[in-house]
C-alpha cells in the first residue's frame, strides 16, 4: 500500500539538510549555551526518520549504509576514552583539558575536550535511536 | 597511580563495547570475555589488598574538590565485593560457554555481561548517591537485555513485569534523592553523612531513609517487596540466573548497609528496627516459598529471599559482630548462590525438567555431580567448616548482643528450613527410582562441570579459610561502625 | 511557587498510578513516562527555585542559581529516554509473540508446578 506522497518526498529532501545543519549547530552550541550531544543526536535521528516516513526502510539503508549498532559502540569508545585519556597523564578520569587556538576564517576558538566526548553521546544517541526505529520498523 | 580503584570497572566497560563489534565471531568474544574478567579480578584483588594495607582509595572525577565532584571510594566492603563479582563473573562466563545457546552469544550476550558487571561493581565502589543510581541504571538495562535475550514467550511476558517494577523503583529513586537533596543539599555520600550528623536527624530524614528502604528493598527483595523476584527470575536462562541470583539483589542489599550505616545512624531504634522486623519477615516468606514449590529453580530462587532477610539482619543490629558477620554471609550468599544456580542448571540439563517430581536416581549415573551438590547444599545451610557457618555465627552472636534473642533463635531455627528445602532436590533427584532420560552430550556436560566443580571448591575453601579473611573482614566492618572513617578518607582526598 | 509546583508533581504521580494500574501495556508505559516527569519536576523543585541570577558562586554573591538539579535532570532524562524506548519495543514484541497487549491475559507460567 502506497499512498503518493510526493510532497512529502520532495520536501523532506531539502527539510533533511535543514534539520541535519540544524542538529550540527545545536551540537556546538551546546559549548556554553543550552544544546550538545544528546540533544542534537535527537534531532539528527528526527531528521532520518524524517526520511524513513517519506520513503521506507530500504531506501534511507541505502542512502545511509550504517551500522547502528557498531555507530553507538564506537560512540562509547569515543565518549568513554575521552574521559579515560587523563588517566594516562596522572589526573583523575574525566578531568578535560582545554585551550585557545586560533583558527582560519573563525579567529579565537576555545577548543575543549569535552566536545569529543559530547560528539561520543551525538553517535550513541543516534545509533541507539534508530536501532530501536529499524526493530520496529523492519517487520512491517 | 591515583585512577587505580577505577581500574577493575573501567576493564569490563572497555571490553564491553570492543565485544560489540565482534559479535558475530563466537570463539573469540569468549576467549576475550575469559580473558577480561580475569583481568578484571586481579586487578581489583590488587586494589583490595592496596586498600587493606593504605586504607580508604578515593579518587573525584574531573579534578573537582571532593564534596563538589562525584566520588569513587573503594573501602574494605566495596573493594571485597567488587573482586567477589569478577570472581563469581569469571566462572559464569566459562559456564554460560556451552549452556547459553550461540544464538544469544552472537546476539549481544557478552557485551551486556560486561555492562553488566560494569554497573554491578560501580554501584559498589561510587560515594555519590546520585551517581549511585546511575550504576543502578547501567546494571538495570543491562539485565533488561539479558532477561529478554532470546525472546521465548515466558520471557517476554516476566519481562515486562521486571521492568514496569525496576522503573517504578528507579522513579521512587530519583523521588528520595531529590527529597534528600532538599534537605542536605549535597550528594556526596560523605557529605550527606556529616550533614545529617550536624542536624542530628529530624523527622524528615527518617521519613527518607524509609523512603531509601523501599527503594532498595524493591531490588534487594526484601519482604513485602519481593513479589516480582519468583516470577522474573524463573523465565531467565541459567546462566543469566545465576548472574541475577549472585548480584543483582546483592547490589540493593549493598545499598541498604551503605546507607543504614552512613546516613541514617541517628535514629536507630525507628529506623533499624523496621530493618529488623522486615529481615525477620522476609526470611519467614522466603521459607514458605522455597518450600512450598517443586521447581528445582523456584527453590534456589526463594533462598535468594532468605539469604537478603539474613544480611539484613545482621546489618540491623549495629554492632561490629552482626556486621561483620552480614559482610561474610553478604560474600558467602553470592558464591553459594552462583553455585548453587549452576548445578541446578545441570540437572535441569541431565534431567530435561526443572519439576522434582519427575527427576529421580541422578546418583547412579552422576554420582559427582551429586556430591557436589550435596557440599553446596550443606554450605548454604552454615553447616561448619563451609562457608555460610562463620557469617551466621557472628550474625547470631551479633544478635544476642543487641539483645535480640529470640529473632536470633528464629534465625537459627531457618537455617534448619533452608537445610530441608535443598536437601528435597537432593532426596528427590538424586535418590529414587530413575526418571525420564534425555539425551546428553557428554563433553558438554564436562564443559559445564568443571567450572562449577572450581566454584564449588572456592566456595569450601571460603569457609575453611575464613580465618585468614578475618582482618579483610574486621577493617570492612569497622568502616560501617564509624562512619567517620569513610568521611575523613573521602574529604582528605579531595585536598 | 512551590506549592504549585507540588500540586503539578502530585497531579502527574496521580495520572502515572491510574495508566500503570491499567490493562493494556501501551498506557502502562505512558504512565512509565509520566512517573519519571514528575520525578524529574520533583528534583527541579526541590533544588529551590528561586534565583534569576547565573549559576556562579563567589566571593559577596548572594543570589544565585543551584545549577546541580538541572544536571540532575538531564541524566534522568536521558535514563528514562533509554529505559522507555526499550520497553517500548518490549511491548510490541511481546505484542507479537503473544498475541495480546492486555496484562491480565499475561498471567501464569509455562511450567508451573
Amino acid at each position: 500500500m502506497r499512498t503518493n506522497n510526493l510532497i512529502l518526498q520532495f520536501t523532506s529532501k531539502f527539510v533533511f539538510f535543514i534539520i541535519f545543519f540544524f542538529a550540527v549547530h545545536i551540537f556546538f552550541a551546546g559549548h556554553y549555551t543550552p544544546g550538545g550531544g544528546f540533544v542534537g543526536g535527537l534531532l539528527m535521528s528526527s531528521a532520518i526518520v524524517l526520511l524513513v516516513i517519506a520513503y521506507d526502510l530500504k531506501t534511507v539503508q541505502m542512502i545511509l549504509p550504517v551500522n547502528y549498532m557498531y555507530m553507538t559502540a564506537a560512540g562509547l569508545i569515543l565518549a568513554v576514552g575521552t574521559a579515560a585519556f587523563p588517566m594516562f597523564k596522572g589526573k583523575p578520569f574525566f578531568t578535560h583539558f582545554f585551550d585557545y587556538f586560533h583558527l582560519p576564517l573563525i579567529g579565537k576558538t576555545s577548543l575543549h575536550t569535552a566536545a569529543l566526548f559530547d560528539l561520543g553521546v551525538f553517535l550513541v544517541v543516534v545509533g541507539v535511536t534508530m536501532t530501536i526505529i529499524q526493530t520496529i520498523g523492519e517487520d512491517e | 597511580m591515583i585512577n587505580f580503584l577505577l581500574i577493575p570497572i573501567l576493564i569490563p566497560f572497555f571490553m564491553g563495547m570492543v565485544l560489540m563489534f565482534l559479535h558475530k565471531k563466537v570463539r573469540l568474544q569468549r576467549i576475550l570475555s575469559l580473558l577480561t574478567l580475569f583481568c578484571a579480578a586481579f586487578m581489583a584483588l590488587l586494589v583490595m589488598v592496596k586498600v587493606k594495607n593504605e586504607g580508604v582509595q578515593t579518587i573525584t572525577f574531573g579534578n573537582w574538590p571532593a564534596p563538589y565532584g562525584i566520588t569513587m571510594v573503594a573501602d574494605g566492603m566495596s573493594s571485597l565485593l567488587v573482586f567477589t563479582t569478577f570472581v563469581l563473573g569469571f566462572f559464569i562466563a566459562w559456564y554460560s560457554f556451552e549452556s547459553i545457546g550461540r544464538e544469544r552469544e552472537q546476539f549481544f550476550y557478552y557485551p551486556g555481561l560486561m555492562f553488566i558487571l560494569t554497573g554491578v561493581t560501580g554501584a559498589f565502589t561510587t560515594g555519590d548517591i546520585f551517581n549511585l543510581f546511575v550504576f543502578f541504571e547501567v546494571l538495570l538495562m543491562s539485565s533488561y537485555l539479558l532477561i529478554v535475550l532470546g525472546g521465548e514467550k515466558g520471557q517476554l511476558r516476566e519481562s515486562i513485569k521486571y521492568i514496569l517494577v525496576n522503573v517504578i523503583s528507579s522513579a521512587l529513586f530519583v523521588i528520595a534523592v531529590a527529597y534528600l537533596y532538599s534537605v542536605v543539599g549535597t550528594l556526596s555520600m560523605a557529605d550527606i553523612s556529616v550533614k545529617i550528623a550536624e542536624i542530628n536527624q529530624p523527622g524528615i530524614i527518617t521519613t527518607i531513609a524509609v523512603l531509601f528502604l523501599l527503594v532498595f528493598g524493591l531490588k534487594a527483595a526484601i519482604f513485602p517487596l519481593y513479589f516480582w523476584l519468583p516470577s522474573s527470575y524463573g523465565a531467565a536462562p541459567i546462566p543469566v540466573l545465576a548472574l541475577f541470583g549472585a548480584l543483582l539483589t546483592k547490589v540493593g542489599v549493598y545499598a541498604i548497609m551503605r546507607t543504614y550505616t552512613l546516613f541514617f545512624v541517628h535514629d536507630v531504634s525507628y529506623t533499624h528496627e523496621i530493618l529488623l522486623i522486615l529481615a525477620v519477615l522476609t526470611i519467614l516468606a522466603g521459607c514458605i516459598g522455597a518450600l512450598a514449590t517443586f521447581n528445582v529453580k523456584q527453590i534456589i530462587i526463594y533462598n535468594i529471599v532468605i539469604a537478603v532477610g539474613v544480611i539484613l539482619f545482621g546489618t540491623a543490629q549495629m554492632n561490629e559482630t552482626g556486621l561483620e558477620g552480614a559482610l561474610f554471609y553478604l560474600v558467602h550468599d553470592m558464591i553459594i548462590k552462583a553455585v548453587l544456580f549452576m548445578l541446578v542448571g545441570l540437572v535441569i540439563y541431565v534431567t530435561g525438567t526443572s519439576n522434582l517430581r519427575k527427576m529421580g536416581g541422578l546418583m547412579k549415573t552422576y554420582p559427582v555431580l551429586g556430591w557436589f551438590y550435596l557440599i553446596a547444599a550443606f554450605g548454604l545451610a552454615g553447616i561448619p567448616p563451609l562457608s555460610g557457618f562463620i557469617g551466621k555465627l557472628l550474625i547470631v552472636q551479633g544478635g544476642f548482643e543487641a539483645g535480640n534473642i529470640w529473632s536470633s533463635i528464629f534465625l537459627l531455627a531457618s537455617s534448619l528450613i533452608v537445610l530441608l528445602s535443598v536437601i528435597r532436590i537432593f532426596i528427590y533427584a538424586f535418590w529414587g527410582e530413575e526418571g525420564e532420560r534425555v539425551t546428553v552430550e557428554k563433553h558438554r556436560y564436562n564443559r559445564m562441570f568443571f567450572p562449577t566443580a572450581i566454584l564449588v571448591i572456592i566456595s569450601v575453601a571460603y569457609g575453611v579459610g575464613s580465618e585468614w579473611l578475618v582482618p579483610f573482614m574486621d577493617n570492612a566492618a569497622k568502616i560501617l561502625v564509624d562512619p567517620s572513617i569513610y568521611v575523613d578518607a573521602v574529604m582528605k582526598g579531595g585536598e | 511557587m512551590e506549592i504549585v509546583m507540588a500540586f503539578v508533581c502530585g497531579f502527574l504521580f496521580m495520572a502515572a498510578i491510574y495508566l500503570i494500574l491499567s490493562r493494556s501495556l501501551l498506557r502502562i508505559i505512558i504512565g512509565t513516562g509520566l512517573l519519571s516527569h514528575g520525578a524529574h519536576l520533583l528534583i527541579l523543585t526541590m533544588g529551590g527555585l528561586g534565583g534569576e541570577s547565573p549559576p556562579v558562586l563567589g566571593e559577596g554573591v548572594t543570589d544565585y542559581a543551584d545549577p546541580l538539579p538541572q544536571a540532575l535532570i538531564l541524566t534522568a532524562i536521558v535514563i528514562s529516554f533509554g529505559v522507555t524506548a526499550f520497553f517500548l519495543v518490549l511491548a510490541y514484541r511481546a505484542y507479537q509473540e503473544l498475541g495480546t497487549d492486555d496484562t491480565t491475559k499475561m498471567k501464569g507460567s509455562d511450567e508451573d508446578d
